[in-house]
């Protein structure tokens, strides 16, 4: 079975589920469901543990294994303290670590969510950074002791599918850590060939959660990351550039005894 | 360079003749690009925007659902003081008025507090006139310590401060400053600002930068709608949310078109702003700045407000009252103004639902 080992764990779902934007956190349970996902990131700042009846941890299934994110974080620091203190709370040791710093694109800050990245694997978190695909900082966030790397296929809510696709493709091919894009896939056609690609995993959000039927959408989603990634176990051909000669242009090679 | 040295430039184009020159084809064609320039925003604030409306609101809601998603933040208000030194032409709290005076005493900050977390609100916006002598920095610095003890964001509605002031309050726990300009234009904000303080235009005008200099996470601009043309004033908030935007990329930045309200003094608006208006500046922003925050408060009628929310709202008011100690038993009658949304917290979170969107009541924590 093609399991993804991963943070500690072996799960067979390879598309991750956030749950931010929903019309109403009562659609999760159903999303989650045809969704097929294992994994369910859940923003700190949203989750009310003083208000039973509020606290969308509820809609989350139990045996789903939860990445709490540090969404609002504007410094290493910040990401830490949220972190740990959804570890206190009970959410368990994994942790996707957003640093924003910059509101107009949401772009993550690559240097303050590596320092993040170092302090919390060392306390034991299994750490999943997302970050600007960057190769340089990718060895650094493994060498940290990162448990994956979450590259951005495009800005976080844009939709606009994997724009970074050549950089994303080089930390597939250089860092032997599970790469899972994460932001800015907006069709399922973009979450297969994310797949298709050698992507580990994808998480998706705004598409499921702003779609009109966000359940069928996940389940849509979930059709094609399992589609894309056999695809890619299967061994795609690589594309060809350019049209085959008919007769070869080295065939002079082999005629000439 | 500041924010004032920036508008200042602007205001010495002839910004009638501009919008009275634009097409509706030319709106349609902002509408039609990805990224708008300053002009491209003006355009959208023409006579000509109104015959646009309809496209205008698509992209908007488009725009809106794909940053924010199907979700409205909730808050709620406290007036802490009504002391106030200034003589504000349109404000209840003018100190020509004749009101029961009155600063909540600590004790009287928790109560209402442990009152408004029964709602399930976990924001609130504190709120004080200018007076220093009755509402210095250090009381509101305590009145935010003890509120954030139920509350996971606090924001201030309150004087504007020096850039250390601004961050004694924030080490206290505020996380968010509204401040509204009132008037961008300088000589009406002469006029309108009798006495007091509040006349100095550029320290005023200035704060926001200020208190993004000293790190808080978000700030929301306002121009109080009545006062001037609409289109000049939102043009200037736009530039100044913009000018922030660019400048200070870690503060979230928003805004708010406050509406001038019937209070005490019974000032007349000099301009009345129609409820077509409003929707058109609020598409026209969200167009401009797609990530910006839009606040729409209590001060717009029930109905109204249930229609603007799938146009690029992002944040309303809930189970508001604009009277000190409000909630601990006053008659209403020393109010800043009225509100005309006066629904339940209960009674906008179904609404809202009801509306396909998702009342937030808790979106920060305190680290």
């Amino acid at each position: 079975m093609d399991l993804l080992k991963i943070g500690g764990k072996e799960i067979s779902s390879r598309l991750f589920l956030g749950t931010g934007k929903f019309a109403s956190d009562s659609v999760i349970p159903d999303v989650i469901r045809a969704s097929q996902a294992e994994v369910v990131t859940v923003a700190l700042r949203r989750v009310d543990f003083d208000d039973p009846q509020e606290n969308m941890l509820q809609y989350i299934n139990k045996e789903c294994i939860l990445m709490p994110n540090t969404s609002g974080a504007r410094t290493a620091e910040e990401a830490v303290k949220i972190a740990r203190i959804a570890r206190a709370a009970g959410c368990g040791n994994w942790v996707k670590i957003e640093v924003i710093r910059d509101n107009k694109y949401l772009l993550p800050d690559n240097y303050e969510t590596l320092k993040a990245t170092e302090i919390l694997a060392a306390e034991g978190f299994a750490v999943f950074p997302y970050m600007s695909p960057d190769l340089m900082v990718a060895r650094q966030m493994r060498d940290a002791g990162a448990a994956a790397v979450m590259p951005l296929g495009s800005p976080i809510g844009s939709n606009r599918g994997l724009k970074t696709r050549e950089m994303v493709r080089i930390l597939i091919d250089e860092i032997d850590l599970p790469i899972i894009v994460d932001a800015g896939i907006g069709k399922p056609s973009e979450a297969a060939e994310a797949m298709e690609m050698g992507a580990a995993a994808v998480l998706v959000n705004t598409a499921i959660a702003v779609a009109g039927d966000p359940a069928a959408m996940a389940g849509a989603f979930s059709l094609a990351v399992k589609a894309g990634r056999q695809g890619f176990l299967a061994g795609l051909g690589e594309a060809r550039p350019y049209a085959e000669a008919s007769s070869p242009l080295t065939g002079f090679l082999r005629d000439r005894d | 360079m500041e924010f004032y040295d920036l508008y200042r430039k602007q205001l010495g184009h002839d910004l009638d003749s501009f919008l009275a020159g634009i097409t509706p084809g030319e709106v349609s064609d902002i509408i039609n690009k990805n990224r708008i320039t300053e002009t491209g925003f003006l355009a959208l604030l023409s006579p000509a925007g109104q015959k646009m409306l309809e496209p205008m609101a698509r992209k908007a809601h488009g725009l809106t659902v794909k940053n924010f998603g199907k979700v409205i933040q909730l808050y709620t208000p406290m007036y802490l003081s009504n002391h106030c030194t200034n003589e504000c032409a349109y404000c209840g709290f003018n100190v020509r008025n004749t009101l029961g005076r009155r600063t909540l005493t600590i004790g009287e900050v928790e109560e209402e507090g442990r009152i408004i977390t029964k709602t399930g609100l976990r924001h609130i916006l504190v709120l004080t006139g200018e007076s220093p002598r009755n509402a210095p920095v250090e009381y509101i610095g305590k009145c935010v310590r003890k509120l954030r003890q139920y509350f996971s964001s606090v924001s201030i509605e309150i004087y504007p401060l020096h850039t250390d002031e601004y961050k004694t309050l924030i080490e206290a726990g505020v996380d968010g400053l509204t401040l509204y300009q009132e008037v961008y234009d300088p000589e009406i904000y002469d006029i309108v600002h009798i006495r007091g303080p509040k006349k100095d235009y550029t320290f005023r005008l200035n704060a926001p930068e200020r208190a993004c200099r000293a790190g808080m996470r978000t700030v929301n601009l306002g121009a109080l709608l009545g006062l001037n043309d609409w289109q000049k004033e939102v043009f200037a908030l736009g530039l100044h949310a913009r000018y922030l935007q660019d400048k200070y990329p870690e503060t979230e930045i928003s805004v708010s078109f406050p509406r001038i309200r019937p209070a005490q003094g019974g000032f007349q608006p000099k301009v009345t702003v129609s409820d077509e208006e409003l929707v058109q500046m609020i598409l026209a922003v969200r167009i401009f700045l797609p990530r910006v925050g839009i606040t729409v408060s209590t001060r717009e009628r029930a109905d109204f407000r249930d229609n603007l929310i799938r146009l690029g709202v992002t944040k309303m008011s809930a189970g508001s009252c604009t009277e000190v100690g409000g909630r601990l038993g006053g008659e209403g009658r020393d109010s800043q103004f009225e509100i005309s949304d006066s629904r339940s917290v209960p009674e906008m979170r179904s609404t809202i639902q009801k509306l396909g969107y998702q009342a937030v009541c808790k979106d920060w924590l305190t680290i």
